[in-house]
Parts: C-alpha cells; structure tokens; sequence
C-alpha cells in the first residue's frame, strides 16, 4: 500500500515539475499568429478538398495572409472569396466558376463492347485488368469511381453507363480528375457550352470503329470554325467556346461536338 | 578510455537504427532531403540528450530511493513527452520553415522507440552520469549520422533509373537494409 501511495505521489510530482516548466516556456515562447488566419479559417468550408492547390483549407489560410489570391476556393465560391477579401481588405477579382465535364458519350449503344469485365467492380481494376469491356482505351468504364470520390454527390453513373455530372452542384474540386484511371474528366469553365465530348487519340478509323460518337479527328469542324476549334492527336479541341458556329457542330460526322443547353 | 568505447559503441557498433532498428519511422519518413535529415538528426540528438539525462537523474535520484523501479518507463515517457514538446515550442518559434519540414515527425519524436531505448539502456547498463552523457549523445550522433547518410543516398536515387516495381518504398527500404548490412562491418570494432 506505501508503495502504491508513493509512486502516485512521485509521479504526481514529476508531472506537476513538467508541466510547470512547460507552461513558462509556452508563455516565452508563444508564436504570434495573425489573428486574420483564423478568421479565414472560420470562412472556408473546411473540405480540405485541395482545389486550391494547399493541402488544406489551413495551409491555403496561412498563404492567403502572405498573398496569395483570394479566389482559389472552388468550394466556397464567389462568396468565400468576398468574405474573405473583406477579412483582407483587398476586392476579390470576378472568379469564373469551374465544373468537372465527363468526356465520354460512348454509352451501351454507342460504344463497341468486346468482352465482359467480371472482376473487381471498379474502373482502377477494370482499367489495370484489360481496359474493362470497351474496345475504346478512351471510354467510360462506368464503375463509378468517380462517383464514390465525389464528396458533393455531383457526379454518377447514369442508366446508361457513363458517368455524368451534376453541374448545379459540382464545385469543381477535381477530385474525381485525379480518381477517372482514363482520364476522361476534365476541369472547364461552366459557361463553356460548346464542348467535344471525347478524347480518343486514336487514329480516326480505330476511334470510328471502337465508338459511334468518337471524335475521329477528321478537322471538318476546325475547318469551318478556324479560331474555336483546334485539332490535336487526333482529337479536336474548343479553344472559344463563343465563336463555334453552329454549322461546324452540325458538320461533324459522328456528333462528338456538343453544344450544352443554356444554364437555368 | 571507456568513454571512448561507450561512445563509438552507441556511435558505430550497436548503431540504434542500423543495428538495433529502433527509430525506423523518421529514419524512413524524413530522410528525403539532406538539410531537413540533419535537422532532424539535430532534434532527436538533442532530445535524447536531455531525455536520458534527466531520466538517469530520475532513476537514480527518486526512483531508487523510494523503491519506485518499476515505474521507470511511465516517466521516462513522461520526460520524454515533455521534452518534445520544448523542442516542439523552441522550433517553432525559431525557424517556422524548419517546423514545416520537419511536420509530424517533430511530435512524433516523443514516441521514437530509439529515445526511450536510450534512456532505458543507460539504467539498464548501470552507467554512471557522465557516463550517460557519453552514451546518449553517442547515440544520437548515430542517429543523425544514419539518416543522413540514408538521404544522401536518396537523394542521388532521385535520379537513378529505378526498375519499376522498387520504386519509392521499395528501393528506399531495400536501400536502409544494404546499409544495416555494411554498419555490420564495424562489429568487431568494439567487442
């Protein structure tokens, strides 16, 4: 029993000694931090999503108070932005809000299957396997990893089997770019509406067999839209969205040039 | 002479990462640049340092005396913890561009296995003050000199042409064995 009591006190005693130590050094050697960091903290939505281009939301809090833009939270959007830019007492620039596009039509119909993916339901697996079912390197797996590292719910596998976005709720995070083991998802702007919905480098026949909606690179569109379209391995590119002409979408042979409906 | 031989043993001989494998995690974690390696090669040493001093005079001044030994290692991880939490404070206040590199691997210093096996083994060996001394900066030295021999070599294996599959883990692991393998070579040094 005298040791029990003795070794509580001694211990007691050794932690007490410690802490009372660490507590003037604590008061010596505080670190000042700018009372603005954690404002901003307080303004951020707190995703850590890492759209910004920091680690987190803290990192991106610390960078904002030694310069750096206001407006990289694609999350918080426009609001965040001013919220914060009144914390700094800067104007936030007008931020054009980007959404994640999935470059694939080449659903059930459209796309050519040549064999039955039966392992582990997901695209990284389908992917590493034998390219899933599609004879399209470009195409859609339709697994839904994407859809699983979509924290906002804005993307999913629709009926047909490709995934589609959400543009009302995506916030442009671009954690399901990173995921997509193709690489079919991309960042643009939500007020490009005219977009060439594939990215199949193969050579036009190869593309054209593997998928009815295939961009084959043929450059008729680039021809009748010289400024807006640009065709690169084989795969035509909108470069300006405004000056696509309708004619240009309407000459496309396979349909792969989309003009999106107009936002509500 | 003996504390030559206490110091080379902790130093070369009985090297705690390379030979005792304790400390594996900031060996591994932090010893992909060279700068930020010796810092902290620097903070371990210095932790260890202090930790087996005053866990020596712990053990031998209170624990002893009261017939207390069996709570030796509940307060050296005491001391320990609080040590780096100085160490933790003092960095930060001191150099914010060495506290960001050194990141988690700071903390977690208080639970690097090779610091509470140097203040373990002085006791255990029976050493005396002075003695402790020797043996825990001996081993720290170790320590810094291990990790930083291991980043020299990660850093000219940034630019290697590594097979594939060894890439990252792999070839960094398969790396610290070779040189576990080559620290053999000092065992018959100190007998």
């Amino acid at each position: 029993m005298g040791s029990v009591v003795a070794a509580i006190m001694t211990m007691g005693a050794i932690g007490l000694f410690f802490s009372v130590i660490i507590s003037v050094a604590y008061q010596k050697l505080k670190v000042e931090v700018d009372p603005r960091v954690e404002e901003i903290l307080d303004v951020l939505p707190g995703a850590n999503c890492g759209a910004c281009g920091y680690p987190g939301c803290a990192n991106y809090a610390d960078a904002i108070v030694k310069g750096a833009p206001v407006n990289r939270c694609s999350v918080g959007g426009m609001e965040v932005a001013e919220a914060i830019a009144r914390i700094m007492g800067v104007s936030a620039e007008s931020m054009v809000r980007k959404v994640a596009r999935v470059r694939c039509r080449g659903d059930r119909e459209r796309a050519v299957w040549i064999s039955e993916y039966v392992g582990i339901q997901s695209c990284a697996a389908a992917h590493l396997a034998a390219g899933g079912g599609k004879l399209c390197n470009y195409g859609c797996l339709g697994f839904g990893d994407c859809e699983r590292a979509c924290p906002f719910g804005a993307i999913r596998v629709n009926e047909r089997g490709v995934a589609e976005v959400d543009e009302n709720v995506c916030i442009g995070c671009g954690l399901c770019v990173q995921t997509c083991p193709r690489g079919i998802i991309t960042l643009e702007p939500v007020d490009k509406r005219v977009l060439v919905f594939c990215v199949s480098q193969d050579s036009g026949k190869v593309a054209k067999k593997a998928c009815k909606v295939a961009c084959i690179g043929c450059g008729l569109c680039a021809k009748k839209s010289p400024d807006a379209i640009v065709v690169e391995n084989n795969c035509a590119r909108v470069v300006d969205a405004d000056k696509v002409t309708d004619e240009s979408i309407e000459k496309c042979p396979t349909g792969a040039i989309v003009r999106l409906g107009s936002r509500n | 002479m003996e504390f030559f031989v206490i110091f080379m043993s902790a130093l070369l001989v009985n090297n705690f990462v390379l030979s005792y494998f304790l400390g594996i995690c900031p060996f591994v974690g932090v010893s992909n640049r060279l700068d930020s390696a010796f810092s902290m090669g620097m903070a371990v040493t210095f932790v260890m340092s202090l930790a087996a001093v005053v866990s020596w005079a712990i053990y031998n001044l209170v624990l002893v005396k009261y017939g207390l030994e069996f709570l030796e290692i509940v307060s050296f991880i005491l001391v320990i913890a609080s040590l780096v939490q100085l160490v933790e404070m003092f960095i930060r206040r001191m150099s914010p561009v060495l506290y960001q590199t050194l990141g988690i691997y700071l903390p977690l210093i208080t639970t690097n296995c090779a610091i509470l096996g140097v203040a373990l083994l002085a006791v255990l060996k029976q050493y005396t003050f002075a003695e402790t001394v020797v043996f825990s900066v001996g081993a720290g030295l170790g320590f810094t000199l291990a990790i930083v021999v291991m980043a020299g070599i990660r850093e000219e294996l940034d630019a290697a042409d590594v097979p594939a599959p060894f890439r990252g883990a792999g070839i960094t692991f398969i790396t610290a064995g070779i040189l576990a393998l080559t620290f053999m070579g000092f065992s018959g040094l100190v007998r």
